[in-house]
């Protein structure tokens, strides 16, 4: 009974993988423009200049 | 009321061919390149140019997908300003000596095609390196190489295929980082609901061998490590995902007031505190499920209110509509300076179509304005040498030279946003309501769970402070605070559908409150696309109207414009010995015939008789002259909106209906019948005064709505309780609703459905305290379980949601909202 101690460790830890994987993909934009890559799937025979959809944030000049 | 233009170009489309580039009506013959027919030079142009580069595809995602160039301002230096050095700092996002990124508003954005010419605009430009396109804020993230292209030529390229970008005085850098405060924390609601769905998710699971084990079946040493993880996942929604309500409870309490966060965070301090106590003595396993689970569903509200249309924007002010640059003369040379370092004394030159950014005195002889926006004025004024020109008027026709007189923040329109109703910060939170009914909430819970301790304390000690929280626990009034975000989240969802943006759920509950409607008249009443031209006197002759039409196409007057269209089209006729005196009239020769159109003044000055000619009714009206004999004047007067008449018929049964135009009281006859009573209008009204009329009726204790389009309806639409842009074009002033014109005559049924709106929400409050009657009945003897309390919870917030949400969509099937 005491690899249950194990699993649900193990459980929580891979739980906590994908919470850490949904803020780094908020932290990269990616929930920022929902509705444009779905009109980029049109332009199926010519690909955009980018196709960036993980583009670190856009720096700032000071 | 005249023919709405749609329904003409509608019937005309039938028979015409229509532009290949951008879909208008083409004119007869149509302007021709390659076999297909275009509208207009420009469209052909842009056509061509996408035919050279291989860009054709463009045609092929959506048909007819260009924007019309028909009406474009082709002017060589019209983006002058973009080479300077310290303006383009304001606007770029990055820029050092190889590569330039900035982000550009382009409001012509609408469909694939558009995204797909955008992002590929590299095969026309080299010196475009990248180009993403934001669809729904209809922005484009450009990067270009410094040393092949310069951002002047960027936005002209631009602006050469039809997507002009929006470069106002709004687009320099504070707005940015206002954008991107706004993003930050948008990002950190959702992720403070995360991280609670996260903590809820795994507290069930841990929660569910207590409950689905019998009697002693659960061994002691698994009991506590499970309690101890519970304990653990929740410590992160405490100082985590609740800080907002504990922050925001705090604060009401330090301001002596009881909002809807005070009971909520009564809740969460008696849910965890009794909690942590159980498990830490062991003497029980806690309510860490229905704790984590209360701060889950309540984010989950607070998430629905946030709902935002990225592709609207509610706090424009004048900054949005002025300039960023304008051309200053300066011994003899012309150089552009940002509008914010205009100096008074300058000498600015003003071209057609172009904003004059601050209050200037007139140095060309002549000069016509477009002041509709500003005041209100329907028509375009002729101002002389040295009268003052007021911020805000627009130059129509030939360019003008002036003098600044004030600085940009002093002038007579700017001035109105330093009067103090811009200053109160505006609260965005659902409150009236739900937060009248917290007091009385917080105030009766309290009692109960001190009756219920005291009660206790007498018979059975042990038992006083277990109902005092559970109490507290049960009566957390989750319910209550969700049911307003749903129902008016669901509210501006199925109203936005419909044409009509609300800027948060908040102005919904206030909308349902409106006593008083104040309309503003031009551009809100009435359409900017289209005036209608009345003829007054003798009827004219077939041939007299080609023959008027015939000198009429040479000039560029808006009302000579406008005259042409009530005309029938001519071909052929000669004209001769054109001349116009620009302001007063024109003169010229047709098929042998002298044709005079303008003043009845400039009538008389060319030789007509006073005693042949009309009195010169009030208004604008321009008399015509065919041969020798003047057969009357033309009188323009405004285009109504469709279906005024039962707009106002409607909403006059309900609400105080007032009007406030900028205007001359020219139409006041016409509008009679619609207010009934003629100390409901006012003219000549300046933006002051119309601030200050709404403030007015504020202080008889009326909620107002007001009702505007322009600039100079901002101080009103920001005094009233609601304040609703009519929206035609991209621009929209600072308001809490944009409302699609062709939507306003739905207003009466937008506002009975508002009105459902507080029902519904009136009857999930009730809903939601039959739940906590229930729970308290259960608290107060002290036997609230984990179990009971994990189950009601979530049950009377998933049913109030359900509830609220399902009843306000019926609402909206009653007034007749399509779903």
């Amino acid at each position: 009974m005491s690899a249950l101690y194990l699993l649900v460790g193990f459980s929580l830890l891979v739980a906590l993988v994908f919470l850490g994987a949904f803020f780094w993909a908020m932290k990269n934009d990616q929930y920022r423009d929902t509705h444009t890559p779905a009109m980029r799937i049109l332009f199926d025979d010519n690909s955009p200049t980018s196709t960036r959809s993980q583009e670190s944030p856009r720096e700032v000049s000071q | 009321m005249g023919i709405p233009s749609e329904i003409s170009d509608a019937k005309e489309a039938g028979q015409k061919e229509l532009c290949f580039h951008c879909g208008e009506v083409c004119p007869d013959p149509p302007v021709e390149t390659g076999g297909k027919p275009f509208c207009c030079e420009g469209c052909s142009t842009v056509y061509e140019i996408l035919q050279e580069n291989d860009l054709c595809r463009y045609y092929d995602l959506e048909s007819r997908p260009g924007i019309s160039l028909r009406e474009r301002q082709d002017r060589s230096g019209r983006f002058a300003y973009l080479d300077d050095p310290a303006l383009q700092r304001q606007l770029l996002d990055f820029g050092d000596d190889s590569i330039g990124k900035i982000t550009l508003r382009l409001p012509q954005v609408h469909c694939a095609s558009c995204v797909w010419l955008l992002e590929n605009l590299n095969r026309l430009e080299k010196g475009i390196l990248e180009a993403e396109v934001d669809f729904l804020r209809r922005e484009i993230a450009l990067t270009y190489a410094v040393e092949e292209i310069g951002l002047r030529q960027v936005v002209e390229l631009l602006a050469g295929l039809g997507y002009e970008p929006e470069i106002t005085l709004e687009s320099a850098r504070p707005q940015e980082q206002k954008r991107r405060f706004e993003r930050l924390r948008t990002r950190g609601a959702t992720q403070r609901l995360a991280v609670a769905g996260f903590c809820f998710g795994n507290v069930m699971l841990f929660s569910f061998p207590e409950y689905l084990a019998g009697p002693g079946e659960l061994a002691e040493n698994w009991r506590t490590f499970f309690a101890a993880m519970n304990v653990l996942l929740a410590l992160p929604v405490l100082f985590y995902s609740s800080t907002e309500y504990l922050g925001a409870a705090w604060q009401s309490l330090r301001q002596r007031t009881i909002t809807i966060d005070v009971p909520i965070s009564l809740g969460i301090a008696a849910l965890f505190g009794r909690s942590l106590f159980e498990v830490l003595s062991g003497s029980g396993s806690g309510y860490m499920d229905s704790f984590t689970g209360l701060i889950f569903f309540l984010l989950i509200g607070k998430l629905f209110q946030r709902k935002t249309f990225a592709s609207l924007s509610f706090d424009r002010d004048y900054r949005s509509y002025f300039p960023l640059a304008v051309a200053v003369r300066e011994g003899g040379e012309e150089r552009a300076v940002p509008v914010a370092d205009l100096e008074v004394g300058q000498t600015i030159l003003v071209r057609n179509e172009e904003l004059i950014p601050a209050d200037c005195c007139l140095h060309s002889p002549l000069c016509r304005v477009d002041y509709s926006y500003v005041t209100g004025e329907a028509e375009p004024v002729d101002r002389e040498r040295g009268e003052i020109l007021y911020a805000g008027g627009r130059v129509v026709g030939t360019a003008a030279e002036m003098t600044v007189v004030k600085e940009v923040s002093q002038s007579y329109l700017t001035r109105l946003w330093n009067h103090e109703a811009f200053r109160k910060e505006e609260g965005e939170e659902l409150n009236q309501m739900v937060n009248a009914v917290s007091r009385y909430f917080t105030g009766a819970v309290l009692a109960i769970a001190v009756l219920a301790a005291l009660f206790w304390l007498r018979t059975d000690p042990g038992l006083a402070l277990n109902a005092f929280t559970s109490v507290l626990i049960i009566a957390c009034p989750c319910a209550l605070a969700l049911s307003t975000p749903f129902a008016m989240g669901t509210a501006i969802n199925l109203l936005a559908r419909v044409g009509f943006f609300l800027k948060h759920p908040g102005v919904v509950e206030r909308l349902a409150h409106i006593d008083t409607i104040v309309f503003d008249k031009t551009g809100t009443l009435t359409t900017t696309r289209a005036a209608t031209a009345e003829f007054v006197g003798r009827s004219l002759e077939e041939r007299e109207k080609r023959l008027l039409a015939a000198a009429l196409r040479n000039s560029t007057h808006p009302l000579s414009r406008k005259l042409l269209q009530e005309l029938p089209a001519t071909e052929g006729l000669e004209v001769v010995d054109y001349w116009e005196s620009p302001g007063r009239g024109l003169r010229c020769g047709v098929d042998g015939q002298m044709v005079l159109v303008g003043s009845r003044q400039w009538l008389m000055e060319n030789g007509l008789l006073e005693s042949e000619l009309p009195e010169a009714p009030v208004g604008t009206a321009t008399f015509v002259a065919v041969g020798e004999r003047a057969p009357g004047y033309f009188r323009f007067g405004n285009a109504y909106r469709s279906r005024i008449g039962a707009l106002f018929a409607s909403l006059r049964r309900y609400f105080d209906l007032f009007l406030l135009s900028g205007d001359n009281d020219r139409e006041r006859e016409r509008l009679l019948p619609h207010f009934e009573d003629s100390t409901r209008m006012y003219f000549d009204q300046s933006p002051t005064d119309k601030l200050e009329f709404v403030a007015r009726l504020q202080r008889e204790g009326r909620q107002v709505l007001m009702i505007g389009d322009g600039l100079n309806d901002a101080g009103a639409l920001r005094q009233s309780a609601v304040g609703i842009a009519v929206a035609e074009g991209a621009f929209s002033p600072a308001s809490d609703g944009i409302l699609d014109a062709d939507r306003l005559a739905d207003l009466p049924r937008f506002l009975r459905f508002v009105r459902a709106c507080m029902w519904v929400v009136g009857a999930s409050f009730a809903l939601s305290i039959l739940y906590n009657i229930i729970g308290i009945s259960f608290a107060v003897q002290g036997t609230l379980s984990p179990l009971l309390s994990a189950v009601l919870m979530p049950l009377s917030s998933v049913s109030v949601i359900a509830f609220t949400t399902m009843a306000t969509r019926l609402a909206a099937k009653q007034v007749g909202i399509p779903q």
